[in-house]
């Protein structure tokens, strides 16, 4: 993008529109520098800039205006940035949408963040995209999620409220890329591959709803999701010696329920989802993820002085088992039937909420494999904070989720002045 | 003209004793716990709901200042019973836009939820931490919405002037662990409202001075709108001033909800 542009507007942005609508407007943001570099120097083929994973410095800007009984509202938020790895200048359009309120029921268009289910990192019913590169490389929790490009119609009464969503564009997981991250592939002199996405039509539209309400004391949600896996599937003409391979993303139907209550002294929190692998309800595919049963219970409790604990299991149970034993390829590494994690989330914060020491750590007993995220942050002033992390990744075996990633342990640095 | 006089002067009299009486019946006749449960009245549940903007300043040791400014409604659903906080973040910067909601129980842990706009998150969060410091200020948690009477023993002191008003003295002491080990509350006699509270810790030491600076009669409520919270062995202190204060406003039930918490009810926010 052109630089004296990008200058222009936010000079026009930050001088006019503020003295027109002072009330009704706000425009907000940050600037902000990033970088994460890891810590062994056994780097991955096609590293551009050594043990630089992420360097980049980036401006966020973002407004919003909601006129006083107006039912209409429009918020914006966009980054613009320079990335040290790529060389590169760029821009990340987050969020942009319309509103419209009236009294029981909203719309709301374009590109949004949705965030459902009641996992801390762990994620059941938010069948939404994720940027899992961001999460590992360090940088904060909201570039995890990304904006999807959608119109979402709330609907609220007093029995139940609804929330349903349409995206007709397919949006896929970021997973950890060429170049910045090692991961395990099955076929490695495969080089040629084909990646086919849902198109923009009518028949790849998804689908996404949530009904919720309050009972009594806990919160109770209801989901059903139809569209597609965010991590693609793969094709092969021969899987145990292909010559060639492509990726497409298998549809996926998703139905759950999440519930969360005050309860034991703590937060207690339970969610259950089905996958349904709509395009191999067999379980006969090894490209195709077998259909799933995910669940997870919480458990989160606060102590005095600012300490907070939060526990996590989670599983994932295969159910079309027998099938997929049959069908594994050679060059596939064979999971268990059930999948587990186990997290643990401390939360320190000290003089003041000024200085705050986290941990978050995930580890599955069955893929033995972990990842522990240790973080200090600390705030200067209202605006400028600093945040310092690692990302410790470990595991018995180069190909599982997170064992894959064995190579990739990374320290990363954030410095962000809000205004 | 003398009968005439008399008989004003008598019905003078009769009016001054009536209004007397009770007076001193009522003051002999509180105990520490009723004082002490009229003050969190007055305090904590004046009107039926209320909306503020509250401004506090964080102020350390050496005199840096951090601001935190938001809005603040609350509900009652019973006379010193349950109660619903509904409060939206106007500052600092980052957490602009963030919104709070508490559902108060006195008799066991409160509900809360916080939404968190970077990612259009709702979440349920853990409630039993009283003592934590609300937002990075001095006062707690508890400060905020109240403690239940029933939690200490009260024993009425004295009874003194404190800046030329006059005032019950009040000694409370928890009657399980808590952060602090006694607290010494002055109570003025005409508003209930309290003007100044000492809270000691478990070397039984000074730590924590609230004191009230500004009271207003707001629509028949006295109110404070001016007090701070001073950490006498950190040298922290918190400012806090309460501008736009509005009772009585008839504030929905629905507004204490996710729908609110998610797309944030300008019409009271602003």
């Amino acid at each position: 993008m052109d630089k004296v542009k990008i200058l222009s507007f936010i000079a026009l942005t930050f001088i006019f529109i503020p003295m027109v609508f002072a009330e009704e407007l706000s425009l907000h943001g940050f600037l902000q520098t990033n970088y994460s570099i890891r810590v062994a120097d056994d780097n991955p083929q096609g590293a551009k800039q050594g043990n630089l994973i992420l360097g980049e410095e980036r401006i966020q800007l973002k407004g919003s205006f909601y006129p006083s009984k107006s039912k209409i509202g429009a918020f914006v938020k966009s980054d613009f940035y320079h990335d040290w790895v790529e060389e590169d200048w760029g821009s990340d359009f987050r969020e942009g949408y319309l509103d419209f309120t009236d009294n029981k029921f909203g719309l709301r268009v374009g590109r949004q963040i949705y965030t459902w289910g009641v996992g801390d990192f762990l994620f059941i019913n938010d069948i939404f995209p994720k940027d899992w590169e961001a999460f590992y490389s360090g940088r904060s929790l909201e570039y995890l999620k990304m904006g999807v490009d959608s119109a979402k119609l709330d609907i609220y009464s007093d029995i139940v409220s609804i929330e349903a969503i349409i995206i007709p564009f397919f949006k896929s997981d970021v997973l950890p890329s060429t170049g910045r991250f090692h991961f395990f592939d099955p076929y490695p002199t495969i080089t040629n591959r084909e990646l086919n996405k849902p198109g923009t039509t009518l028949k790849d539209t998804e689908y996404a709803l949530r009904i919720y309400r309050y009972i009594g004391d806990l919160d109770v949600s209801a989901y059903a999701y139809k569209g597609f896996f965010r991590t693609p599937g793969m094709k092969a003409d021969n899987f145990n010696s292909p010559s060639t391979i492509s990726y497409f993303y298998p549809k996926l139907g998703v139905y759950g329920m999440s519930a969360q209550k005050s309860a034991l002294g703590g937060v207690v929190s339970v969610e259950y989802g089905y996958y349904d692998s709509l395009d191999d309800q067999e379980g006969k595919n090894p490209g195709i993820d077998n259909s799933q049963s995910r669940f997870l219970i919480g458990y989160q409790k606060a102590f005095p002085d600012d300490f907070t604990v939060g526990l996590q299991y989670y599983g994932e149970l295969m159910h079309q088992y027998r099938q997929y034993e049959d069908n594994l390829p050679s060059a596939f590494v064979k999971r268990k039937q059930l999948h587990q994690y186990i997290t643990l989330r401390l939360t320190k914060l000290l003089k003041y909420q000024i200085l705050k020491l986290s941990l978050f750590s995930l580890y599955s007993p069955d893929e033995e494999d972990f990842l522990i995220m240790p973080e200090v942050s600390y705030n200067f002033t209202d605006n400028l904070q600093a945040i310092l992390g690692a990302n410790i990744f470990g595991g018995s075996n180069i190909n599982t989720a997170l064992g894959q990633h064995n190579k990739d342990d990374n320290i990363h640095v954030t410095v962000r002045y809000s205004f | 003209m003398k009968i005439i006089k008399g008989l004003l002067i008598i019905g003078l009299l009769s009016n001054m004793l009536l209004k007397l009486v009770p007076a001193f019946a009522a003051e002999n006749n509180l105990t520490a716990e009723k004082i002490i449960a009229k003050s969190r009245l007055a305090f904590y549940y004046a009107g039926n709901d209320m909306r503020i903007k509250i401004l506090m300043e964080l102020i350390n040791k050496d005199g840096r200042k951090r601001i935190r400014e938001l809005t603040m409604l609350r509900k009652d659903y019973e006379e010193s019973g349950n109660q619903k906080y509904f409060m939206y973040f106007h500052k600092p910067a980052d957490v602009k836009g963030t919104t709070f909601m508490v559902y108060k129980y006195p008799g066991r842990d409160d509900d809360r939820w916080l939404f968190i706009p970077a990612i259009n998150l709702v979440k349920r969060i853990a409630a039993n931490d009283k003592y934590s410091s609300f937002v990075g200020s001095d006062f707690t948690y508890e400060d905020i919405s109240g403690r239940k009477p029933t939690e200490d023993t009260h024993t009425l002191l004295r009874e003194e002037k404190l800046n030329g008003k006059d005032c019950f003295v009040i000694e409370s002491i928890p009657r399980e662990a808590s952060v602090y080990t006694k607290r010494i509350s002055w109570i003025d006699k005409k508003t209930y409202l309290p003007l100044k509270e000492e809270f000691y810790d478990k070397q039984n030491e000074l730590y924590r001075v609230f004191e009230a600076l500004e009271i207003k009669d707001i629509d028949g409520f006295p109110t404070i709108t001016g007090r701070v919270m001073r950490n006498v062995k950190t040298g922290h202190r918190t400012d806090v001033t309460f501008q736009d204060v509005q009772y009585n406003l008839g504030i929905e039930d629905n507004i204490f909800s996710e729908r609110y918490l998610r797309r944030p009810p300008l019409k009271w926010i602003r």
